[in-house]
């Protein structure tokens, strides 16, 4: 029985999970305020739209519970050399639909850096993840095909976003 | 697999639907593998046994390799500030006890039973030494 549901799981072992993601910003400002959530220093806060196309369907099979997307913004300020948060993310359970189309949505998270390093940071990169939930086996993190670009502008910004 | 404890019974529902109470998870946890966002990591704070298992979702990591980062329950609707220690904003390298791999569901329920209804882990060794009384051989 356990060899039987072994080779079950092996079946799916080696899927790749991969798929290709189309990524798009609109407006990007830039804020300095306190981090009331954090050390109530002033801090860099970040504001974008984004746009998000990408076909799931054909990740799902009978082993794939769920998938966890997650789309992060990558860079890298003076403080720090790797920095990456998380602004929006999503889960897809098997049955729902996995056909994403959003145009100009908000993100989900406040984009706040540790430090001061978005004001006129030429390099961010979104891109869009997912976490693989098996029924059973392995829990693989897969990076969509396809990243985008953008940069915060050279001054920060004191109006309404 | 270098982790202080490779298997762990998940005890919550803050990380539901992927994960409920009683699963069990395969952690791994090569000090020099990176947190990277996206990670199931399981953490205990500072001062308290229980381990914590929660994904990542900020990433700040300087030259030297320090690295601060952020976790949050896929079910909760806030990061896990609250949870950290008095003071304590960020999660470093050594609040890490391993990162999630592999999940098994329900398997784990047994030891939850157990420990929430002690006359049932009683009732399992009477069993287990029943057994081991009856096969003899």
């Amino acid at each position: 029985m356990a060899a039987l549901t072994f080779c079950c799981f092996l079946t799916t072992a080696f899927n790749s999970h991969k798929a290709s993601v189309y990524l798009g910003t609109g407006k990007a400002i830039v804020k300095n305020v306190p981090d009331y959530s954090a050390n109530r220093e002033k801090s860099d806060l970040g504001f974008i739209v984004f746009d998000m196309t990408a076909d799931l369907t054909k990740i799902f099979n009978w082993n794939v519970k769920q998938l966890f997307l997650y789309l992060t913004a990558e860079y890298e300020t003076k403080d720090h050399q790797l920095n990456q948060v998380v602004i929006w993310d999503k889960i897809i359970r098997r049955g729902e639909n996995a056909m994403l189309d959003y145009r100009s949505i908000n993100t989900k998270y406040y984009f706040w850096d540790y430090g001061n390093g978005l004001k006129g940071n030429k390099n961010v990169t979104l891109t869009l993840s997912w976490n693989v939930i098996p029924n059973a086996g392995t829990l693989p993190k897969v990076m969509g095909e396809g990243s985008h670009k953008f940069k915060f502008p050279d001054e920060y910004s004191a109006n309404r976003f | 697999t270098g982790s202080e404890s490779p298997i762990v019974v998940v005890l919550s529902g803050s990380m539901e639907p992927a994960f409920f109470r009683g699963d069990l998870l395969f952690l791994t946890n090569y000090r020099e593998e990176p947190i990277r966002v996206g990670e199931i990591v399981v953490f205990k704070i500072e001062g308290r046994d229980i381990p914590i298992v929660h994904r990542v979702l900020k990433v700040h990591e300087k030259e030297d390799g320090k690295v601060k980062f952020l976790t949050k329950g896929d079910n909760n609707s806030v990061d896990d500030r609250g949870l950290y220690a008095p003071g304590q904003l960020w999660l470093e390298k050594k609040d890490v006890v391993g990162r999630a791999r592999g999940f098994v569901p329900y398997v784990g329920i047994v030891t939850i039973l157990m420990n929430d209804y002690p006359k049932f882990k009683y009732a399992i060794l009477a069993c287990l030494g029943l057994f081991v009384l009856i096969h003899r051989e």
